[in-house]
């Protein structure tokens, strides 16, 4: 792969005498909406943290965003975007508040932060809401204002982790427009779900079984070489044989 | 259903949170036996109906009884006979697995061994650990130990506040295997769930939203509502496809469906005219072909129409 915004090569971590996430390597382009699958337990969060900067790994190699994920994890977190289903936003702050520490947070000037959040506000058509507590947002609402927080200083790279969990139909495919519209306009989407149909919305997916990334490929190449019709079945297939859970 | 065959019997229930209406003038009925799931998102007012029904909250308008009590006059009666297992881990963290049955079967009066044969299966699964303290168990295992306390004093009816939320496919899908298990046993059960794949594993369904039931059927007959033409497109440059097929003529919806996307056909909609215009905009290789609507095609449209 020429170029890649990501690649690790044999990545561990290890808690004490467990080894949560064993010696995974892989590469994700630019541009890229990289599913990234597992079952509960299989080492998901704890790559995804190191892979964030959030963690050291424990032994390894590799980039992230151009930056050394053993040597340069404060700037990681500089130069991507992240997003978790838990912890996103101030209930307490208003939309266009939450907006604005975001943007101090990431070092926008002023300007810029004012001229992000006029294009958020109309992207999502919130120009109305912009001063209600995101504590009173409906849920889907707040997870599409997250996303826009998430890359409001239109990293390279975001991480997202089961954004759209016990959101409503209609918001979570509205949710994957958002994805789509910024991996077309060059941002690299790195996204976990336990919904197997937005499996099927991503460029490439891997799935980790056991610390380990068991499978990697297009869902349509997953698909053909485990001889079934959907990514639910692939991912039953490779998760059945998981030898421990969380 | 007559009423005497009813698990559970809710009508014009309504709670509201000081401006918020969480419940909104909700009823159907739960047969005896039945597996009855409550699907929808979160804010549809799942967890507000489970605690009305499980006599912690009382409804501002609208009754509700379990097996023919009331839950206004018989909190008490009704209290006995329905197991509850909340959204949230709700046994105590600081116990033993086995300290935490201990406790919940001293506070029914009964005894494990009473009705081993109710939770031994899924008890079997936990053994192994029973001397761990519940905070330090997996999700999967806290999920199944919750189960088991809840059943402890053989309810005949259960209660299950989105069991599966956050848990990964394969222990979803044995979640529902335990659940189909007790049905076999006469327990009635109702189980939210916001994911609609699961839909499939109920005898009948609620599709919820916003405080309200917009439809309750089988799940055969929740999908076969869904009238009128539905496509599946497919292509090179799924999204670049989506915007054009939205842009294309006599199109009324297009909205990403797993690995194809569904497309409602509107006024004046041609196939072959419709293909023909996709191929001018550059999109050669872009297939059509009729679709079978699904639950979730149903659900999308009732929420619309809302």
């Amino acid at each position: 792969m020429n170029d890649p915004i990501l690649s690790v090569r044999e990545l561990s971590k290890k808690f004490g005498g467990f080894t949560a996430v064993d010696r995974i390597s892989f590469d994700v382009a630019r541009g890229e909406i990289f599913g990234f699958l597992g079952a509960n337990g299989a080492g998901k969060t704890t790559a995804m943290r190191m892979l964030c900067g959030l963690s050291y790994p424990t032994s390894g190699s590799g980039t992230v965003a151009g930056c050394d994920v053993m040597r340069e994890s404060e700037r990681i977190k500089r130069r991507i975007g992240y997003m978790s289903q838990r912890f996103s936003l101030y209930d307490d702050l208003t939309v266009l508040e939450n907006i604005r520490l975001y943007g101090g947070i990431y070092g926008l000037s002023r300007r810029r932060i004012l001229r992000r959040a006029v294009e958020i506000l109309r992207r999502l058509d919130f120009r109305s809401e912009s001063r209600t507590l995101v504590g009173a947002l409906p849920l889907g609402w707040k997870q599409k204002l997250a996303f826009s927080v998430a890359t409001l200083h239109r990293p390279e790279l975001v991480f997202l982790d089961e954004p759209t969990g016990g959101v409503d139909p209609i918001t979570r495919r509205q949710f994957w427009e958002l994805i789509y519209e910024a991996a077309a306009g060059g941002t690299t989407v790195f996204v976990t779900t336990h919904y197997m149909d937005e499996a099927e919305y991503c460029s490439r997916v891997s799935v980790m079984v056991d610390g380990r990334i068991r499978a990697l490929g297009t869902p349509a190449a997953l698909k053909k070489q485990y001889a079934v019709a959907t990514m639910d079945e692939v991912f039953r297939t490779l998760a059945r044989g998981a030898k421990r859970s969380e | 259903m007559e009423r005497s065959d009813c698990a559970i019997e809710v009508s014009g229930l309504t709670k509201r949170y000081g401006a918020l209406t969480a419940l909104d003038g909700v009823s159907f009925r739960v047969g005896r036996g039945e597996l009855f799931g409550l699907i929808g998102p979160d804010g549809a007012g799942k967890t507000t109906l489970f605690r009305l029904i499980a006599t912690l909250l009382t409804p501002d308008a609208g009754t509700a009884s379990v097996d023919g009590f009331d839950i206004g006059r018989d909190a008490r009666r009704i209290r006995a006979r329905v197991g509850y297992m909340p959204g949230r881990f709700s046994l105590y963290p600081d116990l033993s697995v086995g300290e935490n049955l201990d406790f919940f079967a001293s506070l029914f009066g009964v005894r494990i061994a009473d009705h081993s044969d109710l939770i031994a299966p899924i008890y079997r699964q936990i053994e192994p650990f029973r001397r761990r303290r519940a905070g330090k168990l997996s999700g999967g295992m806290k999920q199944k130990l919750a189960l088991c306390c809840a059943l402890i004093h053989r309810p005949s009816v259960l209660l299950l506040d989105e069991p599966t939320t956050g848990v990964d496919a394969v222990s979803r899908s044995e979640f529902w295997d335990m659940l189909s298990e007790l049905r076999t046993k006469g327990i009635s059960m109702l189980v939210s769930t916001p994911y609609m794949d699961e839909a499939q594993r109920c005898g009948r369904i609620a599709l919820c939203d916003k405080g309200r039931v917009l439809a309750v059927d089988t799940p055969a007959g929740t999908a076969a509502r869904f009238d009128g033409a539905l496509y599946a497109l497919s292509g090179p440059d799924m999204y670049g496809l989506l915007l054009a097929a939205r842009a294309a003529h006599g199109v009324r919806e297009c909205y990403p469906f797993g690995a194809v996307h569904h497309l409602i056909p509107g006024r004046g909609f041609s196939a072959e005219r419709f293909v023909a215009e996709l191929a001018g905009k550059g999109f050669r290789n872009a297939e059509l072909r009729p679709a079978e609507a699904g639950i979730e095609d149903v659900f999308i449209r009732l929420m619309r129409h809302e």
